[in-house]
């Protein structure tokens, strides 16, 4: 008898769940690491409780790679950068067309939203709005390394084995810029391109001896920043912002060639099954007491206006350390990709990780 | 009579067919998983690989069949020099594993008492219920500038300034020998076990040293361990990302890192896939070569240890 009553109300219990799960959408979110912070996931879920979000974190790459196996399936919003929309979509179709409509695109900054709309419209068809923008740049320690100043300067002997660099796209485009080229002009003519990376791989591989190590996500950097060990990197400004906060002598240095500039876009994946908590989730995230808690977590700033004075008081004092309004003016944003460039890019990228020269 | 004597005849006959069915379900029955896990998780995806690797990309979403992939890694020297390198310092693993794991096999399975025997192995297998990457991270705690023993050396006065121990080969090789030694320790022990001490005993009684009788009598013994426990460790190495990525400084390159690369920042996965069926051929020609030399056999080796 006994056993009987708690079969039945285990069945009742699973049938009650059924229920539950069956009635509330998810939100499965691809997106980087930090730009889902957990206070934000559960205002939103109490403001929509028929909504559940599920994170996912990764990088440009990695969300391009898994759209890409299923398709565009799995994921109901993705946010990969303003670069990495047109190429991808063209070659393996995994967005689907944005319906502007349903986005709140008056509380965005009208340049971010115009440049992201120029980048990612495909017959017509926006593809991506933008949602945070920074850059990478160069970091150093102030009182280790007063004159670092360009892109360049990471090869200076005078801070041999004190330097360090990710080994990917983005230091082939700073060092092309610092060597007087403009690579983001040489896409249209790849040859040109060719060119331009084979002396950026000559100059990287020279470079190695300088080198510390090459850095492979934030932590790693971090390590060697705050112990000393490296006195200068390329890096995210964000990074940098954060590593500030515990050593006000590390600051981000804006290239004299300009700093590259991204902006992290939300894009819709071609078979996301939740589009209008999609957009419910956008919209959220744009209100400006949800922007401070977004860049409390990222380090970013958001593509709203007025988006400088909703940052929290310590990366505000981190940004303002690091650019004057001339930096800013002088921000490279990274161009979108034709396709050929990634392979022609990773092939210079292997070149300079097997040459032995240092 | 004669009926009668029939009809029991063919129950009986009937009883036998029934009990042969119920036999061949149940071998049907044990078989599937293995069968299914074989088809699905091995047989299927790798035929999927092997298509990919014969597509090549003429313009976006076109692809024409050929074996461009495969051309492209004989005629870029740095594809195959990363290969060889995985393979000569995966050969180096191996080596230093087998050696600094058989005296450990050794004491384990011939000279401690029973009871120490099982902490000992417990030992052993601590390290493998922490993940790869908590592993290599230890590794890096101790081994960088500001590291532990960095920082020991120099508080001891052996060392003026500090000392980057991380970030070469010699980092990568201690990381991996470590990480597979274990696989190198068991088939050794479970051999050695069954080794009768006699053997040993009979050795020295006929006038051996400690060294002939290591080479005459031990080595021999073990062999289809040394040689499993060999095979276990090298595709462990040969495919190993984490701990050469972690640990690896600015030269060190590692071919499962040039698999990732191909597949994920140059989003080119038919030549990963090509890659991937290269170093699968790879391995199993240097394992085919040792066999081949040791003289043992994948039946009297893997098998049975």
């Amino acid at each position: 008898m006994r056993t009987k009553t708690t079969i039945a109300s285990l069945l009742a219990a699973t049938m009650l769940v059924a229920a539950g799960t069956a009635q509330a959408e998810t939100l499965r979110l691809l997106t980087w690491g930090s730009y889902a912070p957990e206070e934000l996931v559960q205002k939103f879920e109490e403001e929509y409780p028929d909504i559940d979000v599920e994170v996912t974190f990764s990088n440009n790459e990695e969300m391009i790679a898994k759209l890409r196996a299923t398709g565009g399936a799995g994921f109901d919003l993705a946010q990969p950068s303003h670069d990495r929309i047109y190429a991808a979509q063209l070659e393996y179709d995994i967005y689907k067309p944005l319906d502007l409509s349903q986005i709140d695109t008056d509380a965005m900054q009208a340049s971010l939203l115009d440049g992201v709309k120029a980048n990612t419209t495909i017959d017509g068809n926006v593809y991506a709005v933008p949602h945070q923008w920074g850059t990478s740049g160069l970091m150093a320690d102030k009182t280790k390394a007063p004159d670092l100043k360009g892109w360049g300067d990471l090869c200076d002997p005078a801070y041999q084995g004190k330097t360090s660099m990710r080994l990917r796209r983005t230091i082939l485009l700073g060092m092309a810029f610092s060597m007087g080229e403009d690579p983001f002009a040489a896409y249209s003519d790849l040859g040109k391109y060719q060119e331009i990376l084979d002396k950026v791989a000559d100059k990287l591989i020279e470079c190695k001896a300088n080198i510390k190590a090459y850095w492979k996500g934030g932590d790693d950097l971090s390590a060697m920043m705050l112990s000393g060990e490296i006195v200068a990197s390329e890096t995210w400004d964000s990074t940098a912002y954060k590593l500030f906060d515990q050593n006000k002598n590390i600051v981000f240095v804006p290239p004299e060639t300009g700093a590259l500039a991204w902006i992290d876009t939300f894009a819709i994946p071609r078979k996301g099954e939740a589009d209008d908590a999609a957009y419910k989730w956008i919209n959220f995230v744009l209100r400006p007491e949800n922007v401070t808690i977004m860049s409390a977590s990222t380090g970013a700033i958001a593509s709203v206006k007025g988006a400088k004075d909703l940052l929290p008081e310590d990366k505000k004092a981190a940004v303002n350390a690091s650019f004057t309004d001339a930096d800013i003016d002088n921000l490279k944003f990274f161009a979108n990709i034709p396709p050929g460039v990634e392979d022609m890019e990773g092939k210079t990228l292997e070149k300079i990780k097997a040459a032995t020269g240092g | 009579m004669v009926g009668a004597a029939r009809h029991v005849l063919s129950a009986k006959r009937g009883r036998v067919m029934v009990q042969k069915d119920v036999r061949r379900l149940t071998l049907i029955l044990l078989f599937a998983p293995f069968a299914m896990w074989i088809a699905l998780l091995i047989v299927v995806p790798h035929i999927g690989m092997v298509a990919l690797s014969l597509r090549e990309k003429v313009a976006p979403r076109v692809y024409e069949y050929g074996l461009g992939n495969y051309i492209d890694f004989i005629n870029e020297p740095i594809y195959w020099n990363t290969l060889l390198r995985t393979g000569t310092m995966s050969l180096l693993v191996t080596a230093l594993a087998l050696l600094i794991g058989f005296p450990i096999a050794y004491y384990i399975a011939k000279i401690a008492g029973n009871r120490t025997r099982g902490a000992l192995f417990l030992l052993c297998l601590i390290p493998l219920w922490v993940s790869d990457l908590i592993r290599a991270f230890g590794w890096i705690l101790l081994l960088r500038e500001t590291g532990v023993i960095s920082t020991f050396l120099q508080w001891t006065g052996l060392i003026s300034g500090p000392i980057e121990f991380l970030y070469n080969d010699v980092t990568v090789i201690i990381g991996l020998v470590y990480t597979v030694i274990l696989f190198m320790i068991v088939p050794l022990v479970s051999t050695l076990d069954g080794m009768d001490d006699s053997l040993v005993e009979a050795g020295y009684n006929l006038g051996g040293s400690g060294f002939t009788v290591l080479r005459r009598i031990i080595v021999p013994y073990a062999m289809p361990g040394i040689v499993s426990g060999c095979i276990v460790v090298f595709m462990l190495t040969a495919g190993s990302y984490l701990t050469p990525i972690l640990l690896g400084g600015k030269n060190s390159s590692w071919f499962t890192e040039q698999i990732y690369d191909q597949f994920i920042t140059r989003f080119n996965w038919e030549s990963g896939a090509a890659f991937g069926f290269l170093l699968l051929a790879f391995t199993s020609t240097v394992i085919w070569l040792g066999l081949k030399l040791s003289g043992q056999t994948l039946a009297n080796t893997v098998a049975k240890s």
